[in-house]
């Protein structure tokens, strides 16, 4: 039985570990600290917390200047703001000069629900992966968002990392090798690969049980890293399966489709199918019914995958 | 010192055939007087001193100002100067931190500076180091709404080791500050935001000095120096024109120009 965990749960408790380390970090949040969860650093470790009030740009402004004095500060808030109101401070001021900020991007994706398109973050992956210097990161459930937070706090330059509001499957242990830029096979099949970051590997991982009762052999790669790109990974299972399904929980343009079929384009194209939000944004609704109206399920992952098959030559 | 870096400035811009006189002119006393007194800690040899002060050009444009000061304190050769906006340069149209010793951030996009400085603060409170955090913006930067964001995390932090200045010249890109979007009056509103505000004239060295030992002096409060100033200061036919923003003088001009700079401040 698979436990439903949320992938912010894991983030918080990366920080709390950080705090008892006293590494040299400072948690700054723009007024949404109980739902990204850094409400826990300010009831433990209160002087490494402060909060920013209802101001993004000021946040990365901030976290810049902290930055830049050798300071490590986790600049959270809810994605879509993070990477939207505060775009130009991510670009001109932290990836223009390479500073050690960590973005995190908290109720990422369409899953966010009741709260509708304003606080669905669906492009905020194509805006980071624009960016020089920048690292993307969207781990696939909680402790892979405790990984990828702590490899982030390791890694020295700008990083921004987004997960959903939901409990979603937890299936990845904390202690699995977690390096940024490796992307990890979960499953080995022939006939298709489906690529994919955040709450749709799990998707995957249901996709490929249905397709092999239907005699159809399919490998799933987590890319949890969608910047840096695991050039060698993707590469590897476009070779081994001669077509594949992109799938993220963002608009099917940019993030890790744009990145993977830019690579794949210059180096073996092959057939592609996307599992995304198709141009359009979100509503409200619960979060289940968004997933499967817009196309984010198991069911929508395996009908790619039957449409990337039939394209092979 | 003042006439050497107006010329430097003017000499640059000629050379480069684009870049702002106007927000670099006036700012050249505000600079000075943190550089070249004994109000700004800074060695020359050592860029990364933990203890120096730091300053933020939030106004990137001004970067000539900057860039004649820092190449005047010996922070690099002057005679980078020519390479103003030109391929390869280390002096970039607007600062780019990396490339340029002595420089602490880069600016280009207006309004940012001021939240930077505020992390910088924080971060040498957080790190008991003695040393002050100085950041200039222009007037018509102050529509910038994140501004008002880093004004209020300023005060709320309580960062006394925290001054702002303004450089009061009241034109901007398009025209008067007045005509355009009205940020006056400044000594009050800062004064609002919880700032210790000290009004001086910006082309008055001494006043400047004495304005920037009162802000050390200050405790509990962040500083707000609102520098008034003349855009174009010290060459008569680019004072108080909105034209000379962003335009570079012609050889004549320069000239003409250099004369004016030679004679001293009217």
């Amino acid at each position: 039985m698979i436990n439903n965990k949320p992938p912010r749960d894991g983030y918080g408790e990366a920080l709390l570990d950080l705090c008892r380390n006293d590494e040299n970090i400072l948690v700054l949040d723009a007024d949404v600290a109980k739902s990204t969860r850094t409400i826990w650093v300010k009831e433990q470790f209160p002087n490494k917390f402060l909060d920013v009030g209802i101001s993004e740009q000021d946040l990365i402004g901030i976290s810049a200047g902290l930055a830049s004095e050798g300071i490590v500060p986790f600049a959270s808030t809810y994605g879509v703001f993070l990477s939207g109101r505060g775009f130009d401070q991510i670009r001109t001021t932290v990836c223009y000069d390479d500073l050690n900020v960590k973005l995190v991007g908290a109720h990422a994706g369409i899953s966010v629900g009741p709260d509708g398109a304003t606080h669905q973050a669906l492009e905020d992956m194509a805006l980071m992966s624009v960016l020089p210097n920048m690292t993307l990161i969207a781990p696939c459930d909680s402790n892979e968002a405790y990984s990828a937070t702590m490899a982030m706090f390791k890694h020295k330059g700008p990083c921004y990392i987004r997960f959903g509001r939901e409990a979603i499957p937890l299936f990845t242990n904390k202690e699995d090798d977690f390096q940024i830029g490796k992307a990890k096979v979960l499953k080995e099949g022939n006939d298709c690969t489906v690529f994919a970051c955040g709450s749709m590997v799990h998707e995957a991982l249901m996709a490929q049980e249905i397709l092999e009762k239907e005699g159809i052999s399919i490998s799933v790669v987590n890319v949890h890293t969608i910047k840096p790109l695991d050039n060698e990974t993707v590469l590897k299972f476009a070779k081994k399966t001669n077509c594949a399904v992109i799938a993220q929980e963002h608009q099917k343009i940019g993030g890790l489709c744009g990145v993977v079929s830019q690579y794949l384009a210059q180096t073996y194209p092959v057939p592609i199918e996307y599992v995304g939000v198709a141009d359009t944004f979100g509503e409200s609704g619960e979060p289940a019914e968004l997933m499967k109206a817009y196309g984010l399920t198991k069911n929508d992952i395996v009908l790619a995958v039957k449409a990337s098959i039939s394209k092979k030559k | 010192m003042e006439k050497i870096i107006r010329k430097d400035i003017l000499e640059m811009i000629h050379s480069a055939k684009s870049g702002h006189p106007g927000g670099a002119l006036s700012a050249v006393e505000i600079m000075s007087a943190l550089y070249f007194s004994d109000v700004f800690r800074y060695d020359v040899n050592d860029s990364a001193m933990e203890n120096r002060d730091r300053f933020i050009l939030s106004k990137g444009h001004a970067a000539p100002v900057l860039y004649a000061v820092l190449g005047n304190a010996g922070f690099f050769d002057k005679k980078h100067f020519k390479t103003l906006r030109k391929f390869g340069s280390i002096l970039q149209g607007h600062p780019h931190a990396k490339h340029l010793n002595g420089c602490d951030m880069s600016a280009g996009s207006l309004g940012q500076g001021l939240s930077i400085a505020v992390g910088k603060a924080l971060a040498l409170r957080m790190k008991n180091i003695d040393a002050n955090v100085y950041c200039l913006v222009g007037d018509g930067e102050l529509q910038e709404g994140q501004i008002w964001e880093a004004t209020m995390s300023a005060a709320q932090l309580k960062l006394d080791n925290l001054c702002l200045i303004v450089d009061y010249n009241g034109i901007q890109l398009d025209g008067n500050v007045a005509d355009i979007k009205d940020v006056y009056p400044l000594k009050e509103k800062f004064e609002s935001f919880n700032f210790n505000v000290i009004e001086v004239d910006g082309h008055n060295k001494e006043e400047l000095i004495k304005a920037y030992k009162m802000f050390k002096a200050n405790v509990g409060k962040p500083t707000a120096i609102i520098a008034k100033t003349v855009k174009g200061k010290g060459v008569s036919f680019m004072e108080n024109n909105a034209n000379w923003h962003g335009l570079a003088p012609n050889d004549e001009e320069l000239k003409l120009a250099l004369k004016e700079i030679e004679g001293g401040l009217k």
